[in-house]
């Protein structure tokens, strides 16, 4: 693994972003690493924007990334990946959930929804890869398990294979989801 | 082994592991979960209190009987108990006493930014600030000591990017400390002004010995690096500059903040060449240091408003902006927090919103003060917790002066569960003392739903789930004295009875209350309940004249390829306002409710 990492999970409230961000933290932990891990969720319990960033590496001191120093962005919504592209890093990783929530702000015509901005930016970022995690989710017979399906994305992508993740998995998920969330996983790497 | 905990789940670990055997909190953003771990442990006494002040004066009680307490409380928490923790703060303590304040640097979830360091300066208490999980255990563990030690309050102050922020921490063991004999005491426990003037200096003693213990204590330590560059710092600010800094500087990260030490600062300024104080929000270290002749950078550079990050810092010290690569010309949509498909609340503003040109409506805080956003507008006013029903009446009082248009305004006021018990209840007894025709709505989704859900006296549970009588607030109502025929309990789901309970609200020449009763959708047991209850579009008889998506509910989309609506089912849960509200009758039952 590189020195220091930096994740950002973005999302909508009730995504399931703060899950995967800690599996991804305590597996992180349980290598050793020094981890921290910051949240903002907005005033509503859903609907609203929600991120949470991950920093991990030998010695940590912000629990907040810097704009430009994100070396993956996973965005478990489609466009609240623009929302904060700007702190990926130049080479850095984007993974985008092609998954739409609109918000009533687009219905209600205050807001446009940027429905095409990925053909637009797929020249401009290096590594991007875009995927129906909710889609696969469905097919493996829980919607909810998006989350853990995009989990297994970032540790494909990121080349996380040092760590245990199922054995994580099993330790941070109640005993009655582990299995559907196992399978979630898989799909996820194998994507 | 270390385990990953947020600040929050630290300072409730940290009290447990001091032996703190009884707690009192109201919740409030960033603070609630410390409370909501606090009572998970076994071995104390946990609960959740109408308001701060009460909180905070069962925790006093509980140390004057000598065991560890603490209250907990979101930053403008402290307002409400500022009268108990002025006056307790010449009681000093028996036990140890500490009470916990979360401070909102950029507001995420609050309505103001105030800094309550300076709360402890006023009250003469001490402060500690811890920077990480870690320290929030620690410092949770020595503010009990300090405490008992030196007969004083301790505040312990964090900020939300320390509440929810989870880093690794190391657990300990629980140790309880024998419960202290209570002694009765008049001077030291009674407040009559003979015994205050006796106290008083007592205090300022006090806080000359503390101010010598500020000046050893760990919990404020001098690393020196380069000494061209000295940073005195707190709370976060501190991981932010060192991020940013490394070795690049030297720093005095202050932990114990008030008093602040002296000797220790002016050592550290006497060795490096240029000062820098950053703290967040207001200069509370700077003007004092300042005060010291000592020269220092501050305010300045650093602004008042708003959080700090790596960027800010870095910009300021090293004159090196931020940048991006990615300029975007696309912008993310607008995304603000909207009330849940199938809120209660919403049934209600659907019918008040066509009353918005002829009324004012005085809110308060809660889910529903998202009410004042569109497609409803209807909400004129929010000010704090139990505002709405006072500052109604002032208004109307103020209206019988008016000679403009304005005096046609009748005023609402809307109030929530749990706000009404918090501070609402005074509010309407002045209403009905007073006579102030107004209308109040008491929106009950039975549970404090904006902060996560926590019980409240209306719901029935306590904090350690023990099983209480409901309070019911019609009776609460009565008892205020409003009159039998001036209350009436709507169901918000139904439009046709929420929309004459309304009128009838508007014509009142009395002091007027309607209860609009429904439980928030996302309560558990009422998502297993309504799980399978769906509306859905009949896309024949739909004509796209959008009255539906008027109401904001998030559950319905618009349907590009054929201009037509269509309802998410994952999120529709049958509240049927939408079929309510739809002129063609598109819109029908579906699923369980079929
Ligand atoms: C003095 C104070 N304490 C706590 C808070 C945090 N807070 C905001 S709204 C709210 C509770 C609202 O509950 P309720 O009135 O039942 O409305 P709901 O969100 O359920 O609609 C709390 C605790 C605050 N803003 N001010």
């Amino acid at each position: 693994m590189k020195k220091n990492m930096n994740i950002l999970l973005a999302g909508v409230g009730g995504q399931g972003t703060i899950l995967t961000s800690k599996i991804l933290s305590n597996g992180f932990l349980q290598q050793g690493y020094d981890v921290k891990m910051a949240e903002i969720h907005g005033m509503a319990q859903r609907g609203g924007s929600v991120t949470t960033q991950i920093r991990v590496g030998d010695q940590i001191f912000s629990p907040v990334i810097e704009k430009g120093q994100a070396d993956i962005i996973v965005a478990f919504e489609k466009s609240e990946a623009l929302r904060w592209l700007d702190y990926l890093k130049p080479d850095g990783i984007l993974i985008v959930n092609d998954y739409m929530i609109e918000p009533f702000t687009v219905s209600l015509g205050i807001s446009p929804y940027p429905y095409t901005f990925l053909n637009e930016y797929s020249q401009k970022i290096k590594h991007l890869h875009v995927f129906n995690a909710f889609k696969t989710a469905q097919d493996l017979g829980n919607a909810k398990s998006m989350n853990v399906v995009l989990l297994g994305a970032i540790v494909k992508y990121l080349q996380l294979d040092m760590i245990d993740w199922p054995s994580v998995i099993q330790d941070q998920l109640p005993e009655k989801h582990v299995a559907i969330n196992m399978k979630a996983f898989h799909a996820g790497y194998q994507q | 082994m270390k385990v990953l905990m947020t600040g929050n789940e630290a300072l409730a670990r940290g009290a447990y592991e001091a032996g703190v055997l009884v707690a009192s909190a109201y919740p409030g953003t960033p603070s609630t979960e410390i409370m909501e771990n606090f009572s998970q442990y076994e071995g104390v006494y946990a609960e959740w209190a109408p308001n701060e002040k009460v909180a905070a004066e069962v925790a006093m009680g509980a140390a004057v009987r000598g065991v560890r307490s603490f209250a907990s409380m979101k930053h403008v928490g402290l307002n409400v108990a500022a009268d108990p923790f002025m006056s307790f703060a010449y009681h000093g303590s028996n036990g140890g006493f500490v009470i916990i304040t979360a401070d909102e640097p950029n507001m995420h979830s609050s309505q103001n930014e105030q800094d309550n360091r300076l709360f402890s300066k006023l009250a003469k208490v001490v402060c500690l600030e811890p920077s990480d999980s870690q320290e929030c255990l620690d410092y949770m563990k020595a503010a009990f000591e300090i405490s008992e030690t030196f007969d004083t309050t301790v505040m312990i102050r964090v900020t939300t990017r320390i509440c929810h922020s989870k880093s690794p921490v190391m657990m300990g063991e629980r140790k309880v400390p024998e419960v202290k004999v209570f002694s009765k005491n008049p001077e030291k426990y009674i407040m009559v002004p003979a015994h205050s003037r006796k106290r008083h200096p007592v205090i300022e003693e006090n806080l000359l010995k503390l101010a010598s213990f500020s000046d050893k204590t760990d919990l404020n330590g001098i690393e020196y690096f380069d000494t061209k560059v000295g940073i005195i710092c707190n709370g976060i600010s501190y991981q932010y500059v060192k991020e940013v800094m490394g070795d690049q500087a030297s720093y005095l990260k202050i932990g114990f903040s008030n008093p602040l030490p002296e000797m220790k600062i002016r050592e550290f300024a006497s060795k490096v060449d240029t000062l820098y104080v950053i703290e967040e929000n207001e200069p509370f270290m700077e003007m004092q240091i300042k005060s010291w002749g000592i020269h220092c950078i501050g305010k300045d550079l650093f602004p008042i408003c708003g959080e700090f990050s790596p960027e800010l810092i870095r910009e300021k010290l090293l004159k090196i902006p931020s940048t991006s690569t990615y300029e975007n010309e696309l912008q993310a949509p607008l995304r603000p927090p909207v009330l849940c498909a199938g809120c209660p609340h919403r049934g209600l503003y659907q019918e008040l919103g066509k009353y918005k040109k002829k009324a004012f409506f005085s809110g308060d805080i809660g889910c529903y003060t998202l009410g004042y956003l569109p497609p409803f507008e209807a909400m004129d006013l929010s000010i704090d917790m139990g505002a709405s029903i006072t500052a109604a009446q002032g208004f109307q009082r103020a209206n019988e002066w008016a000679t403009d248009s304005q005096d046609t305004l009748k005023p609402f006021a809307l109030i929530g569960d749990s706000t009404f018990f918090h501070s609402g209840i005074t509010g309407l007894i002045n209403m009905t003392y007073n006579q102030t025709p107004i209308t109040t709505i008491i929106l009950d989704n039975s549970i404090t739903a904006m902060t996560g859900h926590q019980e409240n006296p209306g719901t029935g549970i306590s904090a350690m789930g023990n099983i209480a009588d409901k309070l019911s607030i019609e009776n609460l109502v009565l008892a205020c004295g409003i009159k039998k025929e001036n209350l009436v309990v709507i169901d918000p789901y139904n439009l046709e009875e929420t929309k004459k309970a309304i009128k009838a609200g508007f014509d009142a020449v009395e002091p007027y209350v309607i209860i609009s009763r429904r439980e928030c959708a996302l309560i558990k047991e009422i998502q297993i309940q309504r799980a399978h209850q769906k509306c859905q579009v009949n896309w024949d008889k739909c004509r796209f004249c959008k009255a539906c998506i008027r109401t904001g509910c998030p559950a319905l989309q618009i349907n590009q390829e054929v201009n037509k609506v269509q309802i998410d089912s994952v999120q529709c849960n049958g509240c049927t306002v939408c079929l309510q509200v739809c002129p063609f009758k598109a819109i029908e039952k579906g699923g369980d409710l079929a």
